[in-house]
């Protein structure tokens, strides 16, 4: 099969090319800064020439005779008039010149000592990389140097200064670059390794540039405006200036030219060339186009993030995905993801014909492109690929048989992978059933949110087809819904019930009663028809309706979200509540349970029917919110008001007791700072408070049920909503300042009332004044800024975190090492577990031990 | 605990990590049968077998994503006072960040002194925290007047704090005394004068010496700012701010064993590398409890693993762990690219492409996971 081998890179080296190796590259010398003749056809030796390849359709390349596309372009080479310092290189040569001799190019460092220092350096090399063997040599060369002379020949050592960016001076006499290059070529061989240079790979004189390499055209093509006026690429440009200067400099020498003018060109040479390296250099000015625009050259090309690196090479585009808009679906199953009609029928999946295939997959060629289901193309044997259209089907009917490839339309139970960027953990991209259905946007079931952390105000989702069997093997044994219920982050479940699926079986087990019909009705609505574990009596209750979705053996002891107990034993919930506590995600030890006692799908299918059911009840029993959801009854009014004003009066008397000086400070604050801490502490006993007798009235609402069910909403909302908003505070403090010595023109000066430092008497169900409603927005506002500006710090942390533990991996003897084989841990996390296969990071021992015991007593 | 079923937990001492084992005999209830301890180990023993890392996973990359993640959920408050009466304290993000960077100096530095049982009454813990509380001269100083033209200058100090800290004078001064060289130092009634002895010294120096003056440390330990003695469960500590391990470890009444500080750098000069690599993960929990998140511990030691393998401790940074890997293009796809080719084509590196992001780059299979085994098979 042609598909079996594949080219396999074994490893890449580096090095620094050599002036030989250069020209040996070179398909062509440029020797002129013209680009075209009068005929817009690329000059010879021009920049643009054909030898480097081609970019216009049309043409031929000169050296390998391929088309555009087909050839990749060759290299040429710039011969320069007089050597340049190469900018990247230029710290290196500085520290070599530092420790080198100038006449006999030997390193200052006495004979006999030589090879101690090299054990030495090298041992550094090994331990800590060559980048600190470098440093280390330098400090190595500082100490047998200042002696003045030469160990080796005696001469008399200058001190070599570096004017940045790239000028060498010795005693204050300017070393010319070939100067430069001379001292480097008398360096020997045997000296390098000291330097952590390489021998064979590279040799100092190198580093100064005597032959430059152009790039292949097609690595910096033109391109054509609409007014048919070409522009070129920024590298173009660059290398033009190079060219330019280098001629005249050629010219100027050969006209034998006053020293000063062949001076003053070598230097403009020497920028042009660093520029072209980098524009970036902190003591040039950059570059630029005649608009005033920097120049990108090579290292810009490089570096960042949209640098060649990380935008291209470590980040990769694919075909076959699609993205939209989501909207939820709580009907569809867990691991299903509903697709538009539209995209199914533009995403394909390649089928192999085979014998057994060949007539269902006909159905589908003869369907065509535009009617669902159908195919778009058909993939002949020899990897010729064919549009399926009206025209050319009754051709492809013919011709189809068995090992031709039909990329046929997504139909229901493809695979495919889901995703929704930030993509921060592994749940952020898993693995869905394709379900096809009408509409424009992506369809997901609510429960699924969380791992996602989408929501529904108008975020899109990607999609993602698999092309391959390995492809789609990998996604559904590894990335399916099911298999990525628990978290690896701490053992809990990351998808669970959410919203009206929890409040409406927090209901359904609390209060409600039912008639067998409505059971029946009930439990028939979430999937389910084998009715025979329903007690036979007519009064069912809800507890009993909610057993019915559990396994007939299932045994669970645990705690809901008011710390009851709940007890489920043979599969019937005997005690205590469903909410968030059990059926959320998270904290849901239920959920764990079940997955592991009955496995991934069993866990799914189970999730799905009890947010069914929950939201079946709601349906029937019906649920809303109105305002008349936050009166409070007379009684608690009153409370609520005597709270405040009690508050209100205990910050007064705090604030005489500091006038008065009897306010003790607490220890290392001053009397002031005490006394904000205390009011503070006041006031927001006045919301807690508040907000507890709120929540204690007797009659039960639509909001308390979600606060108490976990479902939405807490205490304090409520409390906000229907006793009193409360303090508001700026970085732990009450609000402060804004114009002198008051938060607001409203209020007199120098006052610390608490009215006038942030606190709001008032709930938002009887609204606020302007003033509260300003302090209000204050903190809105803090709080808005605090998210802003953490997103992309935590966004940092995480790209160093993962960039730093990529590659450590758990092996097969249980060690965890990183990529050079270095052990990082002897058992992974010092017992060997993973995470997402315990209870929170534990073995279950006491469960263990409580099912044997248990099963005995 | 009978015999028996302890030998029968000690059968699988080699297979179960201590920490289940103990938990085992922690949980196992007294009364026990053998038949059941049998049945409870091989289920516990199944349980763990089946709950072990697959080889090949990329425990590392799972571990980022599990600190990663609930980053965007942490705050950015980097002061907050804990509780009512405590110091304030550098939580959340900016701590986190500053523990993975291996900051020398952090923004916080604090200590949690433990003292020895018989020293831990609440009158010796606060007069511990008085007694190692660092004091400048300058806290004591009340007034200062300077004669010019006897070059004198007539300190003042604060009786009351002198008594609050059991501080004799003549003691004090005795302690000072070197710091004034070319001085006089005279006992006065209201603190201490100092006079030049040659007469010829220049006023400058008098006004130098007094701005000297305030800096020198006249009680306590170097570096300790603030102090707090707080009820901790049953016992006292001693809260400071500022730290100074190595002198706080070696006074006797301190309990050693419990007492802590939070610069990471410190421990690792103190105590040592094992020991930055437990407060490394002893630090992150405690940021990660404290915003309500829950992080398995075993990605944090994981973290810290990185940070102390190479026998000192590093940070998540370009300069630290990054810069330790063997491949020159996962270093150059994280930070300063053009660094790291330089200096590979210098030294003639090879990158043989062993781990992630270099293999992603060339479009080839990366050595994680179902990336990692390759199947044989005879063609025919």
């Amino acid at each position: 099969m042609d598909q079996s081998v594949h080219k396999k890179i074994e490893y890449f080296s580096f090095a620094v090319m050599s002036p030989k190796q250069v020209l040996d590259l070179s398909a062509a010398k440029v020797v002129t800064p013209e680009l075209y003749d009068r005929e817009g056809y690329p000059v010879d030796g021009g920049l643009m020439d054909i030898r480097l390849g081609v970019i216009d359709p049309g043409l031929r390349c000169k050296t390998c005779g391929g088309k555009l596309k087909e050839c990749l372009g060759h290299f040429g080479h710039i011969e320069l008039a007089r050597p340049v310092i190469h900018i990247s290189f230029v710290k290196q040569v500085y520290d070599v010149l530092r420790s080198c001799c100038k006449s006999c190019g030997k390193v200052l460092i006495p004979e006999e000592k030589i090879k101690k220092a090299l054990n030495h350096l090298e041992e550094v090399g090994a331990e800590r990389g060559p980048e600190a063997q470098r440093r280390a040599v330098r400090e190595y060369v500082k100490k047998y140097k200042d002696k003045g002379k030469c160990p080796h020949c005696q001469t008399k050592q200058g001190s070599v200064k570096i004017d940045k960016p790239y000028s060498f001076y010795e005693d204050d006499q300017r070393l010319s670059s070939i100067e430069v290059r001379a001292r480097l070529e008398r360096i020997a061989d045997e000296d390098l390794p000291l330097f952590g240079f390489t021998p064979g790979v590279m040799r100092p004189e190198w580093l100064v540039v005597t032959v430059l390499q152009i790039p292949p055209v097609t690595m910096r093509p033109s391109i054509t405006l609409q007014s048919g006026e070409r522009s070129e690429d920024d590298l173009t440009h660059k290398l033009g200036d190079v060219v330019r200067i280098n001629q005249r400099l050629f010219e100027n020498i050969n006209a034998g030219a006053p020293e000063i003018i062949i001076e003053d060109l070598w230097d403009l040479l020497q920028y042009h060339v660093t520029t072209y390296f980098d524009n970036g250099v902190a003591q040039l000015p950059p570059a630029r186009h005649r608009g005033g625009q920097i120049l990108k050259t090579l290292t810009s090309r490089i570096k960042s993030k949209e640098g060649r690196i990380r935008h291209n090479l470590a980040g990769k585009r694919t075909d076959f995905s699609a993205r939209t808009v989501i909207s939820p679906d709580p009907l569809i199953s867990l691991n299903e993801v509903g697709v538009p009609m539209k995209m199914a029928m533009h995403l394909t999946v390649p089928e192999r014909v085979t014998e057994w295939n060949k007539e269902h997959l006909i159905t589908y060629v003869k369907n065509g492109p535009s009617k669902y289901p159908g195919a778009n193309y058909i993939i002949k044997p020899d990897g010729r690929r064919k549009t399926l259209t009206s025209e050319t089907m009754e051709e492809i009917l013919e011709e189809l048989e068995v090992g031709y490839i039909v990329e046929r339309h997504l139909i229901n139970g493809d695979v495919a992978l889901f995703n929704r960027q930030p993509s921060l953990h592994r749940m952020s991209m898993m693995c869905h059933k394709v379900r096809v259905l009408p509409g424009k946007t992506f369809r997901l079931n609510p429960s699924v949110c969380n791992p996602y952390n989408a929501d529904f105000d108008g975020d899109e989702m990607n999609l993602h087809i698999p092309q391959t069997e390995e492809a789609r093997a990998e996604a559904e044994v590894l990335m399916l819904v099911q298999t990525q219920l628990i978290s690896p982050r701490d053992g809990l479940s990351v998808v669970g019930c959410i919203h009206d699926a929890i409040t409406g079986n927090y209901l359904l087990t609390k209060e409600l009663v039912l008639t067998r019909e409505e059971a029946i009705d009930l439990l028939y609505t979430c999937g389910l028809n084998d009715f025979s574990r329903l007690p036979n009596k007519a009064k069912i209750d809800g507890k009993e309706v909610f057993s019915m979705l559990l396994p007939a053996d299932f045994t669970f002891y645990g705690k809901d979200k008011s710390r009851n107990e709940v007890k489920i034993i043979g599969g019937w919930l005997k005690s205590g509540l469903m909410d968030k506590a059990n059926l959320g995600d998270g904290s849901g030890l239920m959920l764990r349970n079940i997955y592991a006692d009955y496995g991934p799908e069993f866990t799914a299918e189970f999730l799905g029917r009890i947010s069914k059911l929950g939201i079946a009840v709601l349906l029937r029993r019906g649920f809303s919110i109105g305002i008349g959801d936050l009166d409070l009854m007379k009684e608690t009014q009153e409370q609520v008001n005597q709270i405040i004003n009690e508050s209100v009066k205990r910050a007064a008397e705090l604030v005489d007791e500091f006038y008065a000086g009897e306010l003790e400070a607490l220890p290392g604050r001053t009397v002031e700072e005490t006394l904000e801490l205390r009011l503070l502490e006041a006031l927001n006993k006045a919301r807690n408070k508040g907000g507890e007798a709120a929540m204690h009235q007797i009659r039960e609402n639509a909001a308390l049920v979600m606060a108490r069910s976990g479902a939405r909403g807490n205490v304090l909302n409520i409390a906000q909503m229907t006793a009193v908003v409360g303090q508001q505070a700026l970085r732990g403090k009450r609000i402060e300042k804004g114009f002198k010595n008051r938060t607001l023109t409203y209020f007199k000066e120098g006052s610390i009332e608490p009215a006038a430092r942030g606190f709001i008497k008032n709930n938002f169900k009887s609204g606020l004044t302007p003033s509260e409603f300003f302090f209000g927005a204050m903190t809105g506002r803090d709080a808005l800024m605090d998210t802003a500006l953490r997103t992309p710090k935590s966004g940092y942390l995480y790209r160093r975190l993962s960039n730093a533990m990529q590659d450590l991996k758990a092996e097969y003897d249980g060690t965890v090492r990183d990529a050079s084989s270095k052990i990082v841990q002897f058992s992974y996390g010092e017992d060997g577990l993973d995470v997402s296969k315990t209870k929170n990071g534990e073995i279950d021992v006491k469960g263990i031990i409580r099912v044997v015991v248990g099963e005995k007593q | 605990m009978k015999k028996e079923i302890s030998t029968l937990i000690d059968g699988y001492r080699e297979q179960l990590p201590v920490s289940v084992i103990e938990k085992i005999e922690e949980e196992l209830p007294a009364n026990v049968t053998k038949k059941d301890a049998t049945e409870i180990l091989a289920k516990i023993s199944n349980a763990y077998e089946s709950s072990k890392v697959n080889a090949g996973e990329c425990v590392g990359l799972v571990s980022a994503e599990s600190i990663g993640e609930p980053g965007t959920q942490m705050t950015l408050n980097t002061f907050h006072a804990a509780g009512v009466a405590e110091m304030n304290v550098t939580v959340g993000l900016p701590r986190i960040i500053e523990i993975f960077d291996a900051r020398k100096t952090i923004k916080t530095p604090m200590m949690e002194i433990y003292l020895q049982k018989e020293h831990s009454s609440l009158e010796q813990v606060k007069e511990f925290a008085i007694r190692i509380k660092q004091t400048l001269l300058k806290e004591l100083i009340s007034d200062v007047t300077i004669n010019i033209l006897e070059q004198e200058m007539k300190i003042a100090l604060h009786k009351h704090l002198l008594e609050d800290m059991k501080l004799e004078k003549a003691v004090m001064l005795k302690a000072i005394k070197p710091k004034f060289k070319g001085f006089e130092l005279n006992d006065t009634e209201e603190g201490f004068s100092l006079k030049a002895k040659s007469a010829k010294s220049d006023l400058k120096e008098v006004y130098a010496l007094k701005e000297k003056m305030k800096k020198i440390k006249v009680h306590g330990m170097k570096g300790i700012k603030q102090v707090l003695p707080v009820k901790r469960g049953e016992e006292y500590v001693v809260l400071t701010s500022g730290t100074n391990l190595k002198d706080i470890l070696s006074m006797p009444e301190v309990d050693a064993i419990k007492t802590t500080s939070n610069d990471l750098y410190e421990i690792q000069n103190v105590l040592g590398i094992e020991a930055v690599r437990e407060a490394i993960i002893q630090e992150v929990m405690k940021v990660i409890e404290s915003q309500g998140l829950d992080i398995d511990i075993r990605h944090i030691m994981l973290v810290a693993d990185i940070m102390c393998v190479g026998g000192e401790l590093k940070g998540i940074t370009r300069f630290g762990v990054v810069s330790e890997k063997s491949s020159v293009l996962a270093r150059s796809s994280f930070e300063t690219p053009i660094k790291h080719m330089v200096g590979a084509s210098l030294s003639g590196e090879e990158d043989w492409l062993r781990s992630v992001v270099e293999n992603v780059m060339i479009n080839q299979p990366v050595p994680l996971g179902t990336g990692l085994p390759g199947l044989v098979t005879k063609l025919k």
